[in-house]
């Protein structure tokens, strides 16, 4: 066995004109995170805690798209989601729909260990939330300024790119003529990247999962995304953890996660060759997708297709690295 | 090649003690939706139309555990969930938590045709549903007696029991060894003679299951999944069909592995999924169709182009 290994992300698919104070911002809040997962590492506390806990610290930071901070439904409210997996015995436990729970991830993980069930969503999440005595706040709590500005523009963008009344001729605006940069059907200056997560793989080589999200911006009330479901969003099994972000969608269609898994145990494919396969072949019809996974053995890897991802990674042996851009 | 089609009307503890009356009309069922998937298949319609047709009737049927005749949540309530996908194009559409929609899984086709989105839950589906124009129905509808009964019984075992067939029989009060009793779920795979693929499952879940819950049938790459190498209907307890990625596996299991669908379907079946929990049905692209499970027994259905039928509960001992 390798020594410990962990990696966060805060979503794919990045503005590339993102200011650069904000981008300081984010790898602040990644370094933050690795840290907090280090620490907790070195005093052996179980993989799947150090996910739980370095993913709490995502969600409450306002910076990414989930918990504070979640991206908004086209009614402009927080339904949130997430889903925790514990390699040692696939575990899980996955929640959606979620408006008043300040750490979705923390009652994923009630789910998994006080419910019969795996995965409890909407007003039956709300309702076992109460019973477990979990943090409730209203939802404004969740909402941020900046993201009520983002669905208005999202908002705005939609009924451009949905508008099938406006020829996508020479005489109409530049918007239509040459989109941007898009994710999940948004200009990717509006888009919130979707989703955090976290995996970790301690010194005896068990792997966890975990994964966070608002969801789409604009998105339909009852939207249910990847984070949520295992083998799309997240998973951990014997040989490795990963957590995905992305167009929802896409990663549900090639069920990411999993295939990571799959094909490091059907293929015999390193993580590195893994999650490099899976972002190549995997994500077909375009979608745009990232990834991080670390395997039993100590090693961590990184994927995308996206233009840019937050996310930072380290491991027993000094490495270190937060990055966004390729 | 050739078409090929299996159906499923839940895998469980199934006792070969099925009294007749209890055996007979889910029997009947099964052929009568068989018969309808093959006259389709052989009139030519997609195989994604032929899932979605067949799995309308099981759901329309109230001997099995969707639409009519879903098992009840802990408040009395029907909550179900359904789920459909395309082999060769991988689109897919999912529904949770709905209470008045007739056949969920033609809102999952709508979900997969007419939004953004793969898969919707709860209000937000029942909305979309009523945006649709699809056929709604009263809650009172889809709750049948003898699901009433299930869930009192159930409540007074102080369980989850999974499913159904018939209700614990009172005298024999003593609560079945691994807490549950027979499983529900309803699910049909086709393929045809070019090898198309679908899927579709849909069911009401666990009996006295939280509100809430949603189970394996609307996660893609458990209950439910196809590609262009096979179509997976999986049926069993929900938690353990989650954790082992069931469907998704089948298909990994050619597609990096190499191997035979009969193979791979075993291996998920046998090595994967803990023993009493998982069934399924499946068909490849090359027109072979494979039903293993794991319990007792599975209600299910085949039918091959080359004139193989078959309708059976449990192994190896193939209905009247």
């Amino acid at each position: 066995m390798g020594g410990w290994a962990i990696a966060v992300h805060g979503g794919a698919g990045v503005d590339p004109n993102l200011p650069k104070e904000r981008q300081e911002e984010a790898k602040q809040l990644l370094t933050r995170c690795l840290h907090i997962g280090i620490s907790a590492l070195r005093s052996s506390l179980p993989p799947i805690d150090v996910v739980e806990l370095v993913v709490r610290e995502l969600e409450t930071d306002p910076l990414f798209n989930s918990g504070r901070g979640s991206a908004l439904t086209a009614k402009g409210t927080a339904e949130m989601e997430a889903s925790i997996m514990d390699g040692t015995g696939r575990r899980c436990g996955a929640v959606s729909g979620v408006t008043t729970v300040k750490n979705p991830i923390s009652l994923a993980r009630l789910v998994m260990e006080k419910s019969p069930h795996s995965y409890l969503a909407f007003s039956g999440a709300e309702e076992f939330a109460k019973q477990q005595g979990v943090e409730m706040v209203d939802n404004d709590y969740f909402i941020t300024e900046d993201n009520v500005g983002m669905l208005k523009l999202a908002k705005e963008a939609n009924s451009i790119l949905f508008d099938y009344r406006i020829p996508a001729s020479e005489s109409c605006s530049a918007v239509v003529e040459a989109p941007p940069l898009q994710m999940n059907g948004l200009p990717i200056s509006v888009y919130a990247p979707e989703t955090v997560g976290c995996v970790v793989v301690d010194g005896q080589g068990r792997c966890a999962a975990g994964t966070s999200t608002g969801g789409l911006m604009n998105k339909m009330v009852g939207r249910i995304g990847d984070s949520p479901l295992i083998g799309a969003g997240t998973y951990a099994g014997e040989v490795c953890a990963v957590s995905c972000t992305g167009e929802g969608e896409a990663i549900i269609r090639g069920t990411l996660a999993r295939d990571v898994a799959a094909v490091m145990e059907y293929k015999g494919l390193s993580l590195q060759e893994a999650v490099e396969m899976v972002i190549e072949k995997r994500l077909d019809g375009g979608g745009k997708a990232g990834m991080i996974a670390v395997s039993s053995k100590g090693e961590v890897a990184c994927g995308f297709n996206s233009v840019g991802m937050f996310r930072g990674c380290a491991t027993e042996d000094g490495f270190m690295e937060v990055g966004i851009w390729e | 090649m050739g078409w090929a089609i299996a159906l499923h009307g839940g895998a469980g503890d199934i006792p070969r003690s099925l009294p007749p009356e209890r055996r007979q009309p889910r029997e009947a069922a099964l052929r009568h939706c068989l018969q309808i998937g093959v006259a389709a298949i052989k009139a030519g319609r997609s195989p994604l139309d032929v899932v979605e047709l067949v799995v309308r009737e099981l759901e329309d049927n109230p001997h099995f555990n969707a639409g009519r005749g879903s098992v009840l949540t802990s408040n009395g309530t029907v909550e179900m969930e359904a789920c459909i996908m395309d082999g060769n194009t991988k689109l897919c559409g999912a529904v949770s938590g709905l209470s008045t929609v007739k056949n969920a899984v033609s809102l999952a086709r709508l979900v997969m045709e007419k939004t953004p989105h793969i898969y919707l839950g709860f209000d937000g589906a029942e909305a979309f549903a009523r945006d649709q124009g699809v056929e709604i129905v009263d809650s009172s509808h889809l709750i049948t007696p003898e699901n009433i009964e299930r869930l009192k019984q159930a409540k007074e075992a102080n369980r989850v029991q999974i499913d159904y067939t018939q209700p614990i029989n009172k005298v024999e009060e003593a609560p079945l060894p691994n807490g549950d009793s027979q499983l529900g779920t309803v699910g049909c795979v086709a393929v045809d003679g070019n090898g198309n693929l679908a899927t579709a499952t849909s069911t009401g879940g666990l009996v006295n299951k939280m509100v809430g819950r949603i189970g394996d049938t609307p996660i893609i790459g458990a209950g439910t999944y196809a590609n262009k190498f096979c179509a997976i209907s999986a049926t069993g307890r929900g938690e353990s069909i989650i954790r082992a990625t069931v469907g998704r596996d089948v298909a990994a299991l050619m597609e990096y592995k190499g191997l035979s669908l009969k193979e791979a379907s075993t291996y998920v079946i046998e090595e994967c999924a803990p023993s009493g929990t998982a069934g399924l049905v499946a068909v490849s692209a090359a027109g072979e169709v494979v039903m293993p499970f794991n319990t007792v027994g599975m209600f299910r259905a085949c039918a091959t182009e080359d004139g193989y039928t078959e309708v059976a509960i449990w192994p190896n001992e193939l209905c009247d």
